[in-house]
C-alpha cells in the first residue's frame, strides 16, 4: 500500500531566505489591519455595544425583505435598525439601540421588541422569531472589558510559559506571532464587516492557543537542533527545523481546515463568524510561526549557547546522540 | 517499546471502557434511556439554552436602592422606639438626606434615654460586635445615624439572598422545569429557564417587585394641588393611572397604612358583581388584625391599594374587613391578575431588580443548530478519519480509533460532571477532531523521519513517541492556558466551549499518546515487523 505524502521526503525549501520580504509584508498587513479597524471600525454585536438583536426567519418567503423591514422599523421611531442576512436568505438579524429610557425603565426594551415583532408580523404572518438578545450598556461595557483583558492575558501568559519552557527570545518570538495573528483577524472583521461578538473573542482565544501549537513545534525542533548541531549557521538551522516539521505543519493545518471548512459550509448559522475566524486564524497562524516567530530568533541572536553553555557542550553532544547519526 | 506490562493494558482498557460507558446515556437520548439498566450510571450532558431553546436573564439590583430602603426602615424603627419609650420621647426635623438619618430630640434632657433606645437598633447581626450604624450626637440634641460600610454590605447581601429565594419561588410557581438561578457577583442574579413558551411573561414576573401597600386616601386634599403633583402636609402623592376622576395622581396619608407583605396566600379570581379579574389575598394573623383595625376605624373612607409605587385602585371601605382576607381590584386582565397573585404568593422582592441582559433562543433555532452542528461534525470527522488512514496507513487507523474513543470520553466526562453542551461547544468538538490528531501527526511524522535516518523499526517508533511527546505537552499546555482564560472570562455559551476544549485537550493527550502507544506496542510484539509502512 502506498501512503499519501503531502510533503516529499528531503524537502528543503529556503524559507528564511525571504525573511526580510516576509517580515516587511507581515508588518504591512498588521498596519493595514489596524488601519482598517480604525477607518471602517468593527461591526460590533449587541454583546459589546449594548442594544437589542432579534433573529427572525421568514418561513414561507425565499428572501427576507430587508429594505422593507428597514423602512418599517425605522418608521417606529426607535432609530435606525441594522438588518443583516443571517444564515439562509430568508433569515435576518435585526439590531437596534436600546430605547433611551431603558436604563431607568426596564420594560422599555420589552415594549420595543413587541412593537417590532408585531410590525413585522402584520405584513409577514409567516415570520418566526428565533431569538431575542438584549444587553444593557453597562453589561456590554463589562463584556467588552473582560473580552479585551482575556485576549491580552492569554497572549502574555502564553508568552511567559514559552519563556519559561524555552528562553526569553522564544517568548518574544511567539508574542510577535500572536500579535500578528490577532491583528490580522481583527483586520478581516473590519474588512468584511461581519458581526464581531463574544463568539469571535472565543475564536481569537482559540486561535492564540492553536497558533502557538505550531510555533511550539517549530521551536521545539530548533532547540533540539541547536543542541545537536552546534556549528551550524543559525539561518540554515532554522530552515532545517522548519523543513523537518513541514510535513506535520501541512498535515495538521489541513485536518484543522477540513474540520473548520465543514463547520463553515454545513454548520449552524449562529457560529458562522466563529468558524470563519478560526479558519482564517489557522491560516495566518501557520504562516506566522514560520515567518514571524522564527526570524525574530535570528535578530535576537539565538545561537548554540542559548540552551547549552559552551563549556558543557561536549557532554551534551554525547547525550543527545550527536550529529554523526544523520542518515 | 515492547515493554508494555499487562497491568498497564488492563488499567488503560478499564479507563477507556469507563469513559465510553459514561457517554452512552447522553447518546441514547430520552427515549433510549428508558431501556438503560438502572444500576448503571445515567448522568447525561445538559443541552445549553442556545441548543434547546430558552431564556437567559441577568438581573441587577442597585445597592443604592437597598441603602435607601434601609434608611426608611430605620426611620420607622426610630419613630416606633421613641413612641414606645416611657415617657414618650418627642423628636422632630427628621431627614434622610445624603444617606444618613438625622433628627432632633425636642427635650435635651431626654437625649440619653433616646440614645439608649436607639443603640439596640444599630448593632450588627453578627457576633463580631460590629455596628451597622454609627450614632453621633451634634449640638447636644441632633442625632445623626450613619450606616457603616459593613452594615450596607450586609444589607445588600441579605437582600440578594432573599431576592434569589423569591425569584426561585416565582419561577417554580410558573411551573417551568429545571430553572437555574444563581447569584453572580455582589448584586446580580442569573436566571436560566430552558424551553420556555412565553419569555415575555417570565420577564414581566421577574421585573415586578410586588411590594403591596394599603394607605388611606387623603380625600381632603385640594384636587388642583394633587393634579400638579404637590402633596398636602402629612400626605404624599402616588401615580394613579386608572383614576376614575381623570387625574393621574392621588394623595394618600403618610401614616396609618399597612404593608401587604404579611400574606399567607394570594390567588386570581373574578369579582362577583362586575366579573372583572381580581386578586384575592389572605393575611397572616398579625397582618389580618392590623388590616381589621385599619378598616374598622375608617369605614366609609377610601383607601388606596398601592403596588410598586403605583395605585391600582382606591375603593371605599364599606364595612370592616375582619376575616383576614381581601380583594384587590384594578385594571387587570386574567393574565396580569394571575401574575400578580404569583408574585404576591412568593413574596415581594426586597429590592428592585432590573434586567440588564437577556438572551432568548427559540426552540426551532436550537433544533436547527443541533441538526446542522451534527451534520458538520460528522462530515468533518469522516473527512479527517479518511485523511489519516490515507496518509499513515495502520498508524492512521490507530489514531482514528484513539480519536473515536476520545470523542466518547469527552461526552462521558461532560456527562459525569453534568456539564452543559452549548453551540460553540459543538464547534469545540469539531475543533478537537481537527487538533486531536495533531499529536498523532507529530508522532507519526517523527517515526517517518527516524526511519529515514536509518533507525531500525522498533527504535524509530520508540524515538518517535519520546521526542514528539515534549512538543505535544508544550503545545497542549498553551491550549489549556487559552482554555482557562476562556472559561474565566467567557459568558454562558463561550464557557461551554471552553469546557469542551479543556476536557478535549486532556483526554486527547491520553488517547493520542498513551492509547495509540498501547496499540502500537501490542502490534509490534505480535507481528514483529521488519519493515514499516508509514
Amino acid at each position: 500500500m502506498r501512503l499519501l505524502k503531502l510533503v516529499p521526503d528531503d524537502t528543503n525549501i529556503g524559507f528564511l531566505k525571504w525573511r526580510n520580504v516576509a517580515m516587511a509584508f507581515s508588518i504591512l498587513t498588521i498596519i493595514a489591519s489596524i488601519g482598517l479597524v480604525a477607518a471602517k471600525g468593527l461591526n460590533f454585536g449587541v454583546d459589546f455595544i449594548g442594544g437589542q438583536m432579534i433573529q427572525a426567519t421568514f418561513t414561507e418567503t425565499e428572501t427576507a425583505p430587508i429594505s422593507e423591514l428597514r423602512d418599517d422599523i425605522g418608521a417606529l421611531g426607535y432609530g435606525e435598525a441594522t438588518i443583516q442576512r443571517f444564515g439562509d436568505a430568508n433569515e435576518v438579524s435585526i439590531r437596534m439601540r436600546l430605547p433611551a429610557d431603558a436604563e431607568s425603565r426596564p420594560e422599555a426594551a420589552n415594549e420595543m421588541t413587541e412593537k417590532i415583532v408585531s410590525t413585522i408580523r402584520a405584513d409577514h404572518p409567516d415570520v418566526r422569531i428565533d431569538g431575542v438578545e438584549s444587553v444593557s450598556g453597562k453589561v456590554s461595557a463589562e463584556l467588552f472589558e473582560t473580552g479585551a483583558y482575556s485576549l491580552l492575558f492569554a497572549m502574555i501568559a502564553i508568552s511567559i510559559y514559552i519563556w519559561v519552557r524555552f528562553e526569553w527570545q522564544f517568548g518574544i518570538g511567539s508574542l510577535f506571532a500572536l500579535v500578528h495573528d490577532v491583528a490580522l483577524t481583527f483586520g478581516l472583521f473590519a474588512l468584511t464587516q461581519m458581526e464581531f461578538n463574544l463568539n469571535i473573542v472565543a475564536a481569537l482565544l482559540t486561535i492564540i492557543g492553536y497558533s502557538l501549537n505550531d510555533t511550539i513545534v517549530v521551536f521545539d525542533r530548533v532547540r533540539e537542533n541547536l543542541k545537536k548541531y552546534r556549528k551550524m549557521d543559525i539561518i540554515a538551522l532554522l530552515d532545517m527545523s522548519v523543513n523537518e516539521t513541514l510535513a506535520r505543519t501541512v498535515m495538521t493545518s489541513l485536518t484543522m481546515l477540513i474540520a473548520l471548512g465543514g463547520l463553515i459550509l454545513w454548520g449552524p448559522d449562529v457560529i458562522f463568524g466563529f468558524s470563519v475566524a478560526m479558519f482564517f486564524g489557522v491560516f495566518v497562524g501557520t504562516y506566522s510561526s514560520v515567518y514571524m516567530a522564527a526570524p525574530i530568533l535570528i535578530w535576537l541572536k539565538v545561537g548554540p549557547d542559548t540552551f547549552v553553555p559552551a563549556e558543557s557542550a561536549n557532554d551534551q553532544a554525547e547525550k543527545m546522540g550527536g550529529p554523526e547519526q544523520i542518515g | 517499546m515492547l515493554d508494555f506490562p499487562r497491568w498497564k493494558v488492563i488499567s488503560i482498557s478499564l479507563l477507556l471502557a469507563f469513559g465510553v460507558l459514561m457517554s452512552i446515556p447522553s447518546l441514547l437520548g430520552a427515549n433510549g434511556l428508558k431501556y438503560w439498566p438502572s444500576f448503571l450510571p445515567s448522568e447525561t450532558i445538559n443541552l445549553g439554552l442556545d441548543l434547546q431553546g430558552g431564556s437567559h436573564i441577568l438581573l441587577e439590583a442597585d445597592p443604592a436602592d437597598v441603602a435607601t430602603a434601609r434608611l426608611q426602615t430605620m426611620e420607622e424603627s426610630v419613630r416606633a422606639e421613641m413612641r414606645r419609650a416611657t415617657p414618650r420621647i418627642g423628636i422632630g426635623d427628621i431627614s434622610r438626606k445624603n444617606g444618613v438619618l438625622s433628627f432632633m430630640v425636642r427635650d435635651s434632657t431626654q437625649v440619653d434615654a433616646a440614645r439608649d433606645a436607639i443603640v439596640p437598633l444599630t448593632s450588627g447581626a453578627g457576633l463580631t460586635g460590629q455596628r451597622d450604624w454609627n450614632i453621633e450626637v451634634r449640638d447636644d440634641t441632633r442625632f445623626v445615624l450613619t450606616p457603616t460600610e459593613a452594615g450596607i454590605n450586609n444589607a445588600v447581601e441579605n437582600a440578594m439572598e432573599t431576592a434569589t429565594d423569591v425569584i426561585r419561588r416565582r419561577i417554580d410557581e410558573m411551573g417551568t422545569r429545571e430553572p437555574t438561578i444563581i447569584r453572580q457577583g455582589d448584586n446580580r442574579i442569573v436566571v436560566q429557564v430552558p424551553g420556555l413558551d412565553d419569555p415575555e411573561a417570565l420577564k414581566a414576573l421577574l421585573g415586578q417587585t410586588a411590594k403591596l401597600e394599603f394607605k388611606l386616601v387623603d380625600f381632603e386634599a385640594d384636587p388642583n394641588m394633587v393634579a400638579s403633583g404637590r402633596a398636602p402636609v402629612g400626605s404624599q402623592i402616588f401615580p394613579y393611572p386608572d383614576n376614575p376622576s381623570g387625574i393621574p395622581n392621588i394623595a394618600v396619608k403618610r401614616l396609618g397604612g399597612i404593608s401587604g407583605d404579611k400574606l399567607t396566600d394570594a390567588g386570581q379570581s373574578f369579582d362577583q358583581q362586575t366579573n372583572a379579574p381580581v386578586v384575592n389575598i389572605t393575611f397572616d394573623s398579625d397582618g389580618g388584625s392590623k388590616f381589621a383595625r385599619l378598616t374598622q376605624n375608617n369605614v366609609g373612607r377610601p383607601f388606596a391599594i398601592i403596588l410598586d409605587g403605583q395605585v391600582l385602585s382606591a375603593p371605599n371601605i364599606n364595612e370592616p374587613i375582619l376575616g383576614g382576607s381581601a380583594q384587590i381590584s384594578g385594571n387587570f386582565t386574567t393574565e396580569s391578575a394571575n401574575q400578580l397573585a404569583i408574585a404576591l404568593r412568593s413574596g415581594a422582592l426586597p429590592v428592585d431588580l432590573k434586567i440588564v441582559e437577556e438572551r432568548t433562543v427559540g426552540p426551532d433555532l436550537g433544533k436547527d443548530s443541533i441538526d446542522k452542528g451534527i451534520i458538520a461534525a460528522v462530515i468533518a470527522t469522516v473527512a479527517v478519519l479518511t485523511f489519516m488512514v490515507v496518509t499513515y496507513g495502520r498508524f492512521g487507523v490507530y489514531a482514528n480509533i484513539a480519536l473515536a474513543l476520545n470523542l466518547f470520553i469527552i461526552v462521558g466526562v461532560m456527562a459525569m460532571f453534568n456539564a452543559t453542551l452549548t453551540l460553540p461547544g459543538i464547534a469545540g468538538f469539531v475543533l478537537t477532531v481537527g487538533s486531536a490528531v495533531d499529536a498523532n501527526v507529530l508522532i507519526n511524522e517523527r517515526i517517518r523521519e527516524e526511519r529515514r535516518r536509518g533507525r531500525r523499526v522498533i527504535q524509530s517508533i520508540e524515538v518517535g513517541y519520546k521526542e514528539a511527546s515534549r512538543a505535544i505537552m508544550d503545545a497542549n499546555v498553551t491550549n489549556i492556558i487559552a482554555g482557562v482564560l476562556l472559561f474565566m472570562f467567557g459568558s454562558g455559551p463561550v464557557k461551554g466551549f471552553a469546557v469542551v476544549l479543556m476536557i478535549g485537550i486532556a483526554s486527547s493527550v491520553f488517547t493520542a499518546v498513551v492509547v495509540t502507544r498501547m496499540f502500537v506496542a501490542l502490534w509490534v510484539r505480535r507481528a514483529r515487523p521488519q519493515e514499516l509502512v508509514i
